[in-house]
Parts: structure tokens; sequence; C-alpha cells
């Protein structure tokens, strides 16, 4: 029973790190998606029957892409038989499976980049010429190995649409031909934009559903790490890779804090700051650092410092918010917005006082473009609550509650509106009292 | 790899100077390249005629089966490589900055 628990540990490991790089390498061998996966799923399954036999080989990756390959060698084998009999009759030449990357394609990618499989893979999902849900769908599936079904849960929406964008977005990539490599270094900063904003959707789906109980997204937050940090081993003088490591590391540090025993969300002036994760942390800072001191500034960097604010005080009052103010008005600056200045709104109240937060807020809120954008109203209702504008904070209370999107925010938006109506109530009866 | 680029207007967008509409340099620098393997201009939408075949009767429509303000100017056919290829062809017609470029993809297998 101990080998079998230990065998089913060793291919669940292997599967979680293995299987994108096992995935990425039959691509670029083969050229077809489908065999990929399928070839792949065929050495998994073969692990499991073989390995509580024969034993956990030494260098599980190595036997499992041993073991794909020859899959694939052997189906393509069969398949290039039988298109050959056809080929013999129709009078045409041996030709490479459409879609077969050419000998020099697999030797050096333009401008000397790495030729790493996994890479080729990621910038192949998120090519500008599929649709943005798609390439986040394409690189849950290639790289990380979520089944359909999973990738249908974490984005709410039925297993059959899932698959139905899958098939899609696979068919285009063969179809019109997008090429399976890491773009020339002339097309690469933009096309490394498309990466860097897939990547943070992903850790933002693991991260914002902490919350929630979805066990899967916690696997999504991890992936997006080590996908980040894979991009950052092979871009090296990329600041903004190293932004969005930054960034991740510094807010996955703070997870365990997030969320109490009773599943209640924490804000983050009441986390128990114990609960942190310091060498996430540290790590993060000097991810930053090494970043910052290059002084080629973007949004993730800015980001990423915001969140460094936050993680080196030691408590809630010792945050250094008038940086924090400033660094949202820089950020603004990159990519400039209503949530942005919202977001600065919140770090002018800590930093001035509620009253200048509330006014940079009612602004917002009479623009009109967060219209049901939930954070707009629980900001408004906790600087009311904080200034004790106890009758505004309860009305402001309520529409929150109105746009709350999960439970776990409903439940502390109807403690904080319980206790705004008692003091408004209260507040009454003085006014009464005195008149 | 063949593509079939549609080479689109947008009136939303003004031309200054007719002379950057001049695609002749494009023209020569991808039959130069090989990659341009035909193409032409067309008439506007109104000299168009969209042509029906139902239950054996011929029928015949003034004009584009889509009638929007977007239309189709002319059409190349290039061989290149792969999409990126045919993007970095399509990105350099001058019709790519005034109006806009469809890459079709010709059929395989």
């Amino acid at each position: 029973m101990a080998v079998l628990d230990g065998v089913s540990e060793a291919v669940a490991a292997a599967y979680a790190e293995e299987w994108g790089r096992i995935v990425a390498s039959l691509i670029r061998f083969t050229g077809d998606w489908d065999l990929a996966e399928e070839c792949a799923q065929d050495a998994f399954a073969r692990a499991v029957e073989r390995w509580p036999r024969d034993g956990v080989p030494r260098r599980p990756g190595a036997w499992l892409t041993t073991t794909a390959r020859n899959r694939a060698l052997d189906r393509l084998r069969r398949a290039r038989t039988e298109a050959k009999a056809v080929q013999e009759v129709a009078g045409l030449a041996d030709r490479a499976p459409s879609g077969a990357p050419t000998g020099e394609e697999t030797e050096v990618d333009g401008d000397g980049a790495l030729p790493d499989d996994r890479l080729r893979l990621i910038f192949t999902c998120c090519h500008p010429a599929l649709v943005p849900e798609a390439r986040v769908a394409l690189t849950l599936r290639s790289l990380a190995g979520l089944s359909t079904a999973e990738i249908a849960h974490a984005f709410l929406v039925s297993e059959s649409t899932m698959a139905q964008r899958l098939v899609r977005a696979k068919n285009k990539i063969r179809h019109a031909r997008i090429p399976f490599r890491v773009p020339s270094a002339a097309q690469l900063p933009e096309r490394t934009a498309a990466v860097l904003s897939v990547l943070y959707l992903l850790f933002n789906e693991g991260y914002g559903a902490s919350a929630g109980a979805v066990p899967v997204r916690r696997e999504l937050t991890a992936e997006a790490v080590r996908l980040t940090r894979l991009l950052a081993g092979l871009l090296p003088d990329d600041t903004e890779v190293r932004g969005l490591l930054a960034l991740m590391l510094l807010h996955d540090a703070r997870r365990a804090a997030r969320v109490d025993a009773a599943g209640e969300l924490v804000p983050l002036e009441a986390q128990d700051r114990s609960l942190w994760d310091r060498d996430g942390i540290a790590e993060g800072l000097s991810v930053l650092e090494d970043a910052l001191l290059r002084r080629r500034p973007g949004p993730y960097q800015v980001q990423a410092a915001v969140a460094a604010c936050h993680a080196s005080a030691s408590d809630a009052a010792d945050t250094d918010w008038p940086q924090i103010a400033l660094l949202y008005r820089e950020l603004a600056r990159w990519s400039p917005g209503p949530v942005v200045e919202l977001n600065r709104a919140v770090a002018v109240a800590m930093a001035e006082g509620a009253e200048h937060g509330l006014a940079l807020v009612e602004g917002l809120v009479s623009a009109g473009e967060l219209a049901g954008y939930f954070p707009l109203y629980a900001t408004r209702a906790d600087l009311l609550r904080r200034l004790g504008r106890w009758g505004g904070a309860a009305d402001a209370y309520r529409e929150a509650l109105a746009s709350a999107p999960t439970e776990a925010e409903r439940r502390y938006l109807a403690r904080r509106l319980a206790e705004a109506e008692a003091e408004a109530e209260r507040e009454a009866e003085q006014g009464r009292g005195a008149g | 790899m063949k593509y079939l680029l549609l080479i689109c207007t947008d009136d939303t967008v003004t031309v200054d100077d007719p002379a950057e509409l001049d695609a002749q340099p494009w023209v020569d620098e991808m039959d130069g390249r090989g990659a341009r393997l035909m193409g032409d201009r067309v008439r506007p939408s109104e000299d168009v005629t969209t042509v029906r075949v139902r239950e054996g009767s011929l029928l015949l429509t003034d004009g584009p089966f889509a009638d929007t303000k977007e239309h189709m100017a002319g059409f190349d056919v290039i061989e290149c490589a792969d999409l990126d290829e045919a993007v970095e062809i399509a990105s350099k017609h001058p019709m790519a900055r005034f109006g806009m470029i469809e890459v079709w993809p010709f059929w395989t297998e």
C-alpha cells in the first residue's frame, strides 16, 4: 500500500512538473497539438500501470518524455504508411505532415532567443491572432495540463463551450498556420505583453478564488508563478517579466492571512501578519529590486512596488500610504483608468484623511464609469463609516451588498451594515433626546 | 502556405495625401521577394453584382451580399511560411494604415 501511495504521488508530481514540457516538446516534434496531448496522456497512463511493478524511474521526466515520443513516432509512422499508399496512387511526393516544423526552425529562433519548447508553447498559445479567452484556456490546457472540465469550471462556462473554444483555437493554429516559435526580437515586446497579461489573469483567477473554496484555482496561482519564473529565466533583460513575478510572489505570500478559520475574508489592515510567508516576501522584494535597478519602469513593476509597500510594513499603521498614493499616480500614467483612480483614492484617504479620499471616490461615482463595480461601493461605504457619517454609510453598505460577488464579501458587508445602522439609530435617538 | 489578402476600405479614416495610398512600391517589394502570386484592384460596390441560383432560377442582386460601409477594394494572393510572415506582409500594405486587411488562409489538405 505504501509503495502504491508513493507511486501515485510520484505520478502526480511528475504530472505537475512535466506535463507542459512533454506536450511542448511533442508539439515541436510532431507539429500536431492533439497528437501531442494524446501521447502525453498515454505516457502518464503507462506510468500508472508500469511504475508500481517496475519501480519509479530515477528520472521520471525523461522516462515519460521518451515513452510519449515513442508513442508519437509509432502513430506518425503508421499514419505516414497509410498516407504514402494514398500518395503513391495519386502520384504525389512524400511530404512532411502538415504543420510539422522544418529543420531550421527547430535549431535556433531568430535573433538567438533560447529555444525552450515551453516558451514557444506559451507564445503560440498567446498569439494575438487568437481571441483572449482562447489564449488563457489554451495555456491552461497545454502548459498547465488542466482538463477541459476544470478550465470550464474556472471560467464559469459549460464544458461543451470550453471544448469548442479549445478546438477552434487549435484549428486556427493549424489552418492559419500560427508558427510554434518565440517571436523575433522586433515582435517580442508587443508579444510579451500578451503573454504577461495571460499569466496575470491566470494568477488572479487563482488568487481571487481563495474565498470561493474551488480547489482547482490554487493550482492556477502556482502555475502562473512557475510560468512567469520560467519566462523571467528565459528573458533575462525584460524588467516587466520580473515586475510581474515580484507582484505575484508578494501577493501570494499574503495568501494564508486573507481568509480566517471561518472562511471570512480578512481585509489587509486586519490581517495577522505573522501568517505572511516571509521567504516569499523576501524573494518578491529581491526580484523587484533587481528589476528596478535596470531603470526601465513599467506597470507591473509599479504594481509590485505597491505590493512591496504593504509587504514591508510591520503593521497596518506603519504602511507608507503617501508612497502608495504616489505609485498609483505613476501607474495611472502607464495604464490610466477608473480602477487605478479608485485605488489611488484609497491610498489618499489613508495618507491625507478619509475626506480627501472620499472626494475622489464621489468624483468616480458621478463619472459613472465604474457603475456596477463592487469595490467602488465598498470603498465609498468604508470611507463614510470612517468619517462617522452613519446614515450615508448604511445606504452605501446596502448598495455595496447588492453588487458583492462572493458569499464571504456579503457576510463582511452585512456585519458592517448592521453596525452602521445601529450607530445611525443611536445618533437619531440622541438627536431626539437633545431636541 | 497560401493566403488571400482582402484589401478593405475604412470610411472613418481620412487620407491627407492620396499618394500614400499607392500600393505599387509594396507590389514591387513582394513580387521581388517572391511572396506575391497575384492581385488586383476591384471596382467599388456600386458595380458589384451578386449571383444566386435558387430552385433553378437565377437571381441577380445589385451590390455585394453584405451592405456595409467598409468594402473590398482589391485582393492579393501571397505565399509565405506562416501567419506571422503573412501578417508582416499585410502590415506593410498602405491600406493597412488607411483601411484594413483580412488575411484568409487557403484551404489545405
